[in-house]
């Protein structure tokens, strides 16, 4: 039996289609279609329509070293975010999984960052890594500049990625966690009496167990530090971009450039980069990782 | 090799008391099975074992060496779980040698012995497949193989058969039994299978709710179960058990309406009161002109081939009794159940217990006034 409610007339569907409809028109096609326009044209600077200048923007935005610069340090940024949000996430959830007396206020204390805004993070941050009052100002008291987002680039990324791992950490180890539960329990007792133990029995047979939840998280977390909305929203509170463009990741520097340098075309054409980018990683990461994944 | 000894073990989760002080010793190289229902506690026994479960008291000692604190590695034991456990990222061959990987054994040497064990169990040419490509009976195997490889001087095994089907189960059964000759490592065997039981054990350990009943050879415990529980979860059909009053002036025993004569100073020993008896299907006698016997009403009748058992109705309680094939009997026929005095068990009402009494009246009294067994 067809168990599809079938509407007879086409407007009454359309009708309870309509806000879901208008939604994405507006803020997804609208723009998309924008920033297609725009990768194109040219605004003239003092009114008028807009003129058609082809792959010019293009060629603008790759002729310009700081743009390469920015893609450098958005990879930097993704793949070290990427592997650290995974890494902490596992052995967090690794630790929480062995079900040891009071490990249950655990398993919510390491969820609990990932309610937390990105800028709100990156601004706590700030503090707490501050060369001159936070914690590390004790280690700066004994070694003088041994950190200082504010004058070293490198600092400065790694300050950003640390924020950018505490807030996502927690959602790797959801997943993470998840994950182990659903190894069965005689798996694990198996290889104890093989001879195996806490930490051999984690690499040799959970985590391989996990391959499809750290392939899944890979390729989220890999998105997520080059275009989420938390990549721009730490950089922005913590380091705008800065010292000398160290975390002028390629968010920051298309909201930069569209939205204070007013420079619509160029920002577009950047976008049209990342989109593709992203896609190109995406198909990297599904042809030749998933082939190692083992699904049950 | 070696032996074991549990002494007064006792295991609760949180205030939930599972096992109230066991104490077994097995000797080595024995096989050692032990049946319960599902909930009695022997799997969590076996499992204090191996160090899978800590234990909550008393001691468990192997080869004369307590190993209460020690890790489940440390313990020389190799266990094969219900569901068998097999790594599924592993092929038959990882699965195996896993244990000597982990203990650090060269490669060549580890292959050598992985094949040698693959021979053993029959899956030599399974050693590049991965467990989801396997049967149940192979999978099976391929847990038996990566217990032997470890050549463990204790092998556990968790109702390693509960997943076959019943044609698989008995082959499998034979090479476990055939196995155990073969390596004569001792090993202990959970089940709630009562053939699997009879069938496997150099000494059976019956369980029930946390307490063992009865430990001895199947046999007998088959002859001689020690409790009611025992008698009633050996043997299939189950044996029939009646509550009967021991009547002194008539010596007799009464029940459902129906008397069976006994000894008088027998029924003096046992003196006044209720006891509860019992007999095997298997070892009540039925024929239409047999004297003596206790008219009852065919309720149904279970064909099994061999033979036959029919169910029986005496005022409303259950009987069983087996027949061979010759006899023939039909729902709703009148027929005499005679019921050897000699095969009668009887048992305390209040303990629950055996009472040692033969109720053969052509049993003659020992020295001690303790019936024995006649020679006729």
């Amino acid at each position: 039996m067809d168990k599809r409610a079938a509407f007879r007339s086409w407007w009454l569907p359309s009708l309870f289609a309509l806000p879901q409809i208008i939604l994405i028109l507006l803020f997804f096609y609208w723009p998309a279609v924008a920033v297609l326009r725009w990768a194109f044209t040219l605004e003239p600077p003092f009114g008028g329509a807009a003129e058609f200048v082809g792959l010019a923007n293009f060629q603008e935005v790759f002729a310009d070293p700081l743009y390469w610069n920015s893609v450098g340090v958005s990879l930097a940024f993704a793949l070290c975010g990427t592997v650290a949000t995974i890494f902490i996430g596992l052995v967090l959830a690794l630790a929480v999984d062995r079900q040891l007396p009071g490990s249950g206020p655990f398993r919510f204390l390491y969820i609990l960052p990932y309610a937390i805004a990105g800028p709100a993070a990156g601004m706590a941050f700030r503090f707490i890594l501050s060369p001159e009052r936070g914690l590390m100002a004790s280690v700066n008291a004994v070694f003088p500049e041994f950190w200082n987002p504010a004058k070293y680039g490198s600092h400065a990324l790694i300050l950003v990625i640390v924020v950018f791992a505490w807030k996502w950490a927690g959602y790797t180890f959801i997943f993470l966690l998840a994950g182990l539960q659903s190894v069965p329990r005689s798996l694990i007792e198996a290889a104890a009496m093989d001879g195996s133990g806490p930490v051999r029995r984690a690499v040799d047979i959970q985590i391989p167990m996990l391959a499809p939840t750290l392939f899944f998280l890979l390729v989220i977390m890999m998105t997520e530090g080059f275009v989420g909305a938390d990549t721009y929203g730490i950089v922005d509170r913590t380091t705008e971009g800065g010292p000398n463009h160290g975390t002028d990741v390629m968010v920051y520097r298309i909201v930069e450039e569209a939205f204070r340098g007013l420079n619509y075309s160029g920002a577009s054409a950047q976008s049209l980069v990342l989109i593709g980018l992203i896609m190109i990683f995406t198909f990297i990461q599904f042809r030749y990782i998933e082939r190692q994944v083992h699904y049950k | 090799m070696a032996d074991i000894e549990i002494r007064a073990v006792r295991k609760s989760y949180g205030k939930n008391p599972i096992l109230h002080g066991i104490d077994l010793a097995f000797a080595s190289g024995e096989f050692v099975v032990i049946l319960g229902p599902s909930g009695c506690g022997k799997s969590t026994l076996l499992r204090m074992i191996a160090g899978l479960e800590e234990i909550t008291g008393g001691e468990i000692a192997i080869n004369r060496r307590v190993v209460n604190r020690l890790e489940p590695r440390e313990r020389g034991c190799a266990m094969v779980f219900q569901n068998y456990a097999l790594y599924p990222h592993m092929t038959v061959a990882g699965n195996i040698g896993y244990a000597l990987k982990v203990a650090g054994v060269p490669k060549a040497e580890r292959l050598r012995r992985i094949e040698e064990t693959a021979k053993i169990v029959g899956l030599f040419d399974y050693l590049d497949r991965k467990p989801a490509a396997l049967s149940g009976g192979q999978r099976q195997r391929v847990a038996m193989a990566r217990a032997i490889i470890r050549e463990p001087s204790v092998f556990l095994f968790d109702e390693p058969l509960s997943n076959l089907d019943a044609k698989l189960r008995v082959t499998m059964r034979a090479e476990i039994r055939k196995l155990h000759q073969r390596l004569s490592a001792t090993s202990v065997f959970v089940t709630h299978d009562q053939v699997e039981a009879m069938t496997l054990a150099d000494k059976l350990v019956v369980m029930n709710k946390g307490v063992v009943e009865q430990v001895g050879q199947p046999l007998d415990i088959y002859h001689r179960p020690a409790s009611i529980f025992v008698a009633s979860f050996i043997g299939a059909p189950a044996m029939n058990l009646f509550d009967a009053d021991i009547d002194l002036d008539g010596a007799c025993l009464a029940f459902a309406g129906a008397k069976l004569l006994i000894d008088r100073a027998l029924a003096a020993q046992l003196g006044a009161g209720t006891v509860t008896v019992g007999i095997r299907p298997e070892q009540c006698i039925v024929a239409p002109d047999a004297k003596g016997g206790v008219a009852m009403k065919v309720d149904f009748v279970e064909e099994l081939g061999s033979g036959r058992v029919i169910h029986l109705e005496l005022n409303g309680h259950p009987f069983a009794a087996c027949v061979d094939e010759q006899t023939r009997v039909r729902p709703g026929d009148w027929i005499s159940l005679v019921m050897p005095l000699a095969q009668l068990h009887v048992f305390d009402q209040k303990t629950g217990r055996r009472i040692e009494v033969d109720l053969d009246p052509r049993a003659v009294r020992g020295p001690a006034g303790q019936p024995a067994l006649v020679t006729v």
